[in-house]
């Protein structure tokens, strides 16, 4: 076994630190030492995008990266999108739209819209589903949620930017 | 899936780097994106002893024009080229080639270099960078060695670098007034390898006189592929129907495609043929705008 | 559909919002790899990396060396507990870990348990496995052959063969063909797929030894049927098992079975007094968890020159794999599959299937599909198309002279259905309307003469699903009754629970919208609870689209129960005897006097408070419901298609969906079972193959190869419905998750030979990808 090393992720706003071997998936990370298991694991093969989060602000394959190479790197999972308990635009949108029927891939969606949202307010279904293309989904058919997506976009039109928590 | 226990080195520079890896030789990779290299952790199919992070590394990661030269640092990443406004300008056989890798997510942590470096000929990149006749800089103990990407591509899997050396930067020659290219790929769906992939870059003068012409292949040989044959007959040319459809039969004449769940080897030809004929007509068009 | 409820209450007919999604959008779902449990420890399975090989020896040692092992489980280990092979759910026997020989690639050899799943994988590859390979077969159709290596050598019948299985008049149907004006064949593979749901199978084990209960967390669609599994074949008392299914990230079909890993889990626990648990990887669940499908289908069809189908022949060929582990019901070894018949009214065919082992994954199950119906809905719809082809006519206008007319239901089928109720043709003139038929065919003729390829692919399915009938169904023995207890609390609040799972259908919805429809309390009062042996009444659980019409008619038929009940306590507060009393949805009145009301709330408040003499207190009902019939879903889709001509790729454009599924509960999760479904059918046709090269090695056990289609290649589906009630269904309703699935397979393969038709192809086997029509294009010479 390597000599584990330590390792300090903001994660949702929160310091999380713990002494880890160097192997150790980010994935793996994220679901036991805070314990946040909204980060899934579909496929290991870096395929599905269950295990989406948000690194620094860009969406990676928490599947796929150490949890060393993360160390002193802002997080967002899933857990992370609501703010002041009020639900955020696409958590609204999933529900209102039906994006979601088993929700193991809700997460992950989530996430990737997340980020599709804050380079682009006003995407286009093509776009949409270009947006969401590493994340697949087995239940949805994907119409729903590239319509939950929408629904957020238009909701945070109106609402403007403060709906997005300001964590990444 | 769990990957085999390794130590974790993070230096800060590109020669602490490299003497990390003269230190622990073999049993040394570089991490990089890691998409290509931690999937293969994963499987247990590379093993490496000591991973040796870079991307902490500064100044890396940049796409500037300096002295003739697109250069592109070696942690530039696949989204910082779709995302960079030279790139959709000036180049956008890079952008065709950069969007139609693995995923967003993928994206986001891949880089152009470590595209290069692991000598995939399944990865798109060298097809493109093959047409566009780029040069890899390679940073070793010895210092920087400029490296032509035609005889970069070894055999699958390896290329010219040696186990102590750093790719640090790539370099693209401006294309002069008159340029165009284009790279298109077929695949089964977003996310995998090309079935195959062509890239054609040309230069025409006036008259439409092809002065230039780059063509890769990507996937359809144990190394990524310049079509050479296929190059020749265009130079000089008046670039249409005819000497498309001949070069792009040479082209598939110089593929040398496997048969795998992609599809029987005849078919790839196939394709190859009709990619080139495609690629050849964008990257004409967009000569011409 | 009437809807006699509002919206507040959300009974039948509103598109409520899903009440599960709250805890899913906020990463609060809790799916079986979310179970933590103090102490816990985990299983990894070491694999054969051969598809047939004799054991020659296992040496655990220096896996159990290892820092942080606790044990290494082997087929011998389970053979002293007699627990080496388990029962199938199909008259057959599983190897849990192999003893003897292996008979599939990633077959289940040790069981590896540590501290810590690195620690586990890392074990696994110490444990060395001697093998000795022996001849591998992987084509059923050597299987029979005599020079064929004998596979199953633990069973008496030293034969590949499983089953022979024929149903229909022989005679009577080869008669016809004889004297056939018109006869069409086609010879259909549907390929071995997996049904791959997101999330793998897994769960944790945990015996207590100071209670001496164990709980199991598992990925179950029917976890009553695996506890009393579990304790027959583990012999522990079914009193002291508990199976809890948590959420569960999709199942289809996939989460039927009993995996080897489950069992390991199980045995490790009771050996070390921990909780074990066992997550597969990705490649383990397409490599070594029930596939299916796997059907080599051959269908005649016997018509008149005018275009009267007169009779159908199929001869099937059916792959099992190594173990007959298909989840079907005990009397139907080819399972539902003689519904092949279809839409259409002809008095007479025959069908008959062949079971046989080969080296690969052992199976059958019912990938979002009421048991092998996929298969006959996609051969029926194929072969129409074919007999179309030769007689040169439209294959709507072929379709429409064949349908069942309304007027003959219940129409009792060539193969033994009787069909509950059913107008087809209704059905096909909506899609027709919608998609814009005659302006298409126009197209594809203009396009034809520019040399360009489009096609038009029709298919019009009919289903039969929620099994079933006791009198005819059971699994293992287990009839298919299905199950609903319903308390309700002195505040007028409801408990649901049931003998069903859902996987994704939205049954915290769905079922609490029957309550609000039969009792008037609103939806949102109502909670739905499944999953937990220890609480829910015995049911068998969520598969072949059986949870509405089985487990939704005992809803509703408990709900009218506690109705019963409620009366007699309204008469009882209204001082009126129960003759005066007429109910709506949420309360009963006195006939002439609506102001003289009691409602739903009131009366359970009584029910608790104030019953009348002699009454017992509370008010709760179970029911178990056993179905008369089974239901027959089905309608019209229609693709259409573009095929680049240069790379074989084909471009769904259009594609138009149009159900008839009965009553509907919710508008809004039936469109998404649709798009989800219609999705699973894309991936069938034109991606999904679980395939083996000669050596019996898996091509396709992973996500990069088995192929799942990203948002990209999805199309918009545009759906449609008529409705056409289940007259014996307690509120009409028909079922209608897999309709999608088993109905468009065909629509996207007709539309991609229709396309193609004019240069004389009559079929092509799914997964139709790109090469597959370039090699045609090239061979008919329509590409140089
Ligand atoms: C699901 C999936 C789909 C993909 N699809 C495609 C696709 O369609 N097309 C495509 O082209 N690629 C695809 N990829 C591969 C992806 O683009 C890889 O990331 C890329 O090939 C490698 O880049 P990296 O930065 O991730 O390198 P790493 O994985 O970090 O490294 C790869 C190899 O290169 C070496 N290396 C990396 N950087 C350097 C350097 N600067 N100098 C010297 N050596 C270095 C490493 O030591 C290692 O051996 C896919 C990957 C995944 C996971
Ligand atoms: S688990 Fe990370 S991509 Fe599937
Ligand atoms: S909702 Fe089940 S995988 Fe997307």
């Amino acid at each position: 076994m390597a000599k584990k090393q330590l390792v300090q992720i903001k994660v949702n706003g929160r310091n999380r630190e713990a002494m880890v071997e160097p192997r150790l998936l980010l994935v793996h990370f994220i679901r036991g030492i805070p314990g946040l298991t909204g980060t899934h694991v579909g496929c290991d093969t870096t395929h599905c995008g269950a295990c989406t989060v948000l690194l620094d602000g860009k969406t990676v394959k928490s599947c796929t990266m150490f949890a060393v190479q993360a160390d002193g790197c802002e997080l967002l999972t899933v857990e992370g999108l609501m703010q002041n308990g009020k639900l955020h635009p696409l958590q609204e949108g999933f529900k209102e739209e039906h994006g979601l029927q088993c929700g193991f891939c809700t997460p992950g969606m989530l996430i990737s819209s997340y980020a599709l949202l804050s380079k682009n307010e006003n995407p286009s279904e093509e776009e949409i589903r270009w947006g969401i293309s590493g994340n697949l989904c087995r239940c949805t058919g994907y119409q729903n949620i590239v319509k939950a997506v929408q629904y957020a976009a238009g909701k945070m039109e109106q609402g403007g930017k403060d709906d997005l928590p300001n964590i990444a | 899936m769990i990957p085999p226990a390794f130590e974790y080195l993070r230096p800060q520079t590109i020669p602490e780097a490299i003497a990390f890896l003269q230190q622990y030789g073999d049993e040394a990779k570089i991490l990089s994106g890691g998409q290509s290299l931690i999937p293969m952790m994963k499987f247990r199919l590379a093993r490496p002893g000591y991973l040796i992070d870079i991307n902490r590394i500064p100044g890396l990661s940049y796409i500037k024009e300096e002295d003739g030269y697109l250069k592109i640092g070696g942690l530039t990443r696949e989204a910082d080229l779709e995302n960079s406004s030279l790139i959709h300008s000036k180049y956008p056989i890079i952008l065709d080639t950069a969007r139609v890798i693995a995923d967003p997510q993928v994206r986001n942590m891949a880089t152009l270099a470590g595209n290069l470096a692991h000598g995939d000929p399944a990865n798109d990149h060298p097809a493109t960078m093959l047409a566009l006749g780029a040069r890899v800089v390679a940073v070793g103990p010895q210092g920087e060695r400029v490296l032509p990407i035609e005889s970069f591509f070894v055999t699958l899997f390896t290329t010219e670098l040696q186990h102590d050396e750093i790719v640090s930067e790539i370099r693209i020659p401006v294309p002069p007034p008159g340029s165009g290219g284009a790279y298109l790929k077929l695949e089964r769906k977003v996310g995998d390898f090309a079935t195959a992939g062509v890239a054609a870059q040309v230069i025409v003068g006036s008259g439409g006189i092809c002065q230039q012409v780059g063509i890769g292949l990507t996937n359809v040989g144990a190394t990524p592929i310049k079509a050479r044959k296929a190059e020749e007959s265009l130079c000089g040319k008046k670039l249409d129907e005819t000497t498309i459809a001949q070069a792009a039969q040479l082209a598939a004449d110089e593929a040398e495609p496997s048969s795998d769940l992609r599809g029987p080897a005849e078919y790839k030809r196939g394709l190859v043929k009709e990619l080139t004929l495609r690629a050849l007509a964008r990257a004409y068009e967009r000569a011409g705008k | 559909m009437i809807c006699r409820t509002s919206p507040e209450v959300g009974g039948m007919g509103h598109s409520i919002k899903r009440k599960e999604d709250l805890r899913f959008i906020q990463g609060k779902g809790n799916y079986v790899d979310d179970v933590n449990l103090p102490d816990m420890v985990y299983g990894h399975m070491v694999r054969s990396p051969y598809a047939h090989a004799r054991l020659k020896g296992i040496n655990t040692e220096n896996a159990k060396q290892l820092p942080g092992v606790l044990t290494v489980i082997t087929g011998e280990d389970l053979a002293k507990a007699n627990l080496a092979w388990m029962p199938t759910l199909f008259f057959d026997k599983q190897m849990v870990l192999a003893t003897g020989k292996v008979l599939f690639q990633s077959q289940e050899v040790a069981f590896v348990v540590a501290e810590d799943p690195y620690i586990a994988a890392d074990a696994a590859e110490l444990v060395e496995v001697d093998y000795e390979e022996l001849p591998v077969l992987v084509d059923p159709h050597k299987a029979l052959d005599p020079d064929a290596p004998i596979l199953r050598d633990d069973r008496e019948d030293k034969s590949n063969h499983i089953f022979h299985w024929e149903v229909g008049d022989r005679a009577a149907t080869d008669k016809v063909f004889e004297d056939a004006e018109v006869k069409a064949k086609v010879h259909a593979v549907f390929q071995r797929c997996h049904p791959a749901p997101l999330e793998t199978c897994g769960c944790v084990a945990d015996h207590n030894a100071a209670t001496g209960r164990l709980t199991i967390y598992l990925t179950s669609q029917a976890p009553h049927a695996h506890r009393t599994l579990f304790a027959i074949v583990g012999g522990i008392p079914e009193n002291n098992i508990r199976v809890i299914s948590p959420d569960i990230g999709g199942g289809f079909g996939n989460k039927v079975p009993i995996y080897p890993g489950y069992v390991c889990a199980v045995v490790a626990s009771l050996t070390l007094g921990r909780p074990v648990k066992w997550i597969e990887t990705r490649s383990e669940n397409l490599q070594s968890t029930g596939f299916a499908r796997d059907y080599h289908m051959t269908a005649e069809l016997a018509a008149t020159q005018d275009g009267k189908i007169q009779a159908m022949r199929v001869k099937t060929l059916a792959d099992h794999g190594a173990f007959n582990a298909a989840a079907q019901p005990t009397k139907f070894p080819a399972g539902l599959f003689s519904i092949c018949t279809g839409a259409y009214d002809y008095p007479t065919a025959f069908c008959e299937v062949d079971g046989v082992y080969t080296n690969k994954a052992p199976g059958g199950i019912a990938y979002r599909c009421s048991f092998r119906v996929t298969e006959a809905a996609y051969l029926i719809e194929r072969a129409v198309d074919v007999l179309a082809q030769e007689l040169k006519t439209d294959p709507v206008e072929l379709r429409r002279k064949n349908f069942i007319s309304p007027e003959k239901f219940p129409y009792k089928s060539p193969l033994g259905w009787s069909y509950d109720s059913g107008d087809y043709d209704a059905a096909m003139k909506v899609a027709l309307d919608t998609i814009g038929y005659d302006a298409l065919r126009k197209e594809q003729q203009e396009k034809r003469a520019k040399g360009e390829l489009m096609g038009i692919g029709i298919s019009s399915f009919v289903e039969v699903v929620g099994a079933g009938p006791a009198h005819t169904f059971d699994i293992a023995g287990i009839k298919m009754f299905d199950s609903c207890e319903i308390r309700i609390h002195p505040t007028g609040k409801a408990m649901c629970r049931m003998g069903t799972k859902s996987q994704g259908q939205g049954h915290e919805t769905t079922y609490a919208q029957i309550v609000a429809q039969e009792l008037g309390i609103p939806a949102a009062d109502v909670t739905v609870e499944e999953g937990d042996t220890d609480t829910a009444p015995y049911g068998l659980g969520t598969y072949a689209s059986r949870s509405t019409p089985v487990s939704g008619a005992a809803t509703a038929m408990a709900a009218r129960k506690i109705r019963d009940k409620a009366k007699k306590i309204a008469a009882h507060l209204l001082e009126c005897s129960e003759e005066d009393l007429d109910w709506e949805p949420g309360k009963f009145f006195v006939k002439g006097a609506p102001s003289k009301a009691k409602t739903i709330q009131d009366i359970a408040f009584a029910a608790y408070t104030n019953m009348p003499e002699g009454m017992e207190a509370g008010l709760e009902a179970v029911d178990y419901y056993d179905p008369p019939n089974l239901t027959f879903p089905f309608g019209t889709y229609i693709c259409v298609v573009d095929i680049d001509k240069g790379t074989g790729e084909v471009k769904v454009r259009r594609f138009v969906a149009v159900d008839d599924c009965g009553n509907i509960i919710n508008p809004m999760i039936v469109e998404g079972q649709i798009h989800g479904g219609l999705t699973e059918g894309l991936a069938i046709a034109f991606m999904q193959q679980i395939g083996y090269d000669e050596n019996g090695n898996v091509q396709g056990g992973t996500f990069m190869d088995y192929l799942l289609p990203t948002a990209v290649e999805t199309p918009h589906w545009e759906t449609g419905k008529t409705c056409t009630p289940s007259p014996h269904h307690p509120f009409g309703a028909k079922g209608v998750g897999e309709s999608p699935n088993v109905g468009s397979p065909a629509a996207f393969v007709n539309a991609v030979v229709d396309a193609l038709s004019h240069l004389g192809v009559k079929h092509i086997d799914m997964p139709i990808a790109p090469w597959k029509v370039w090699n045609i294009l090239k061979e008919k010479g329509a590409v140089n």
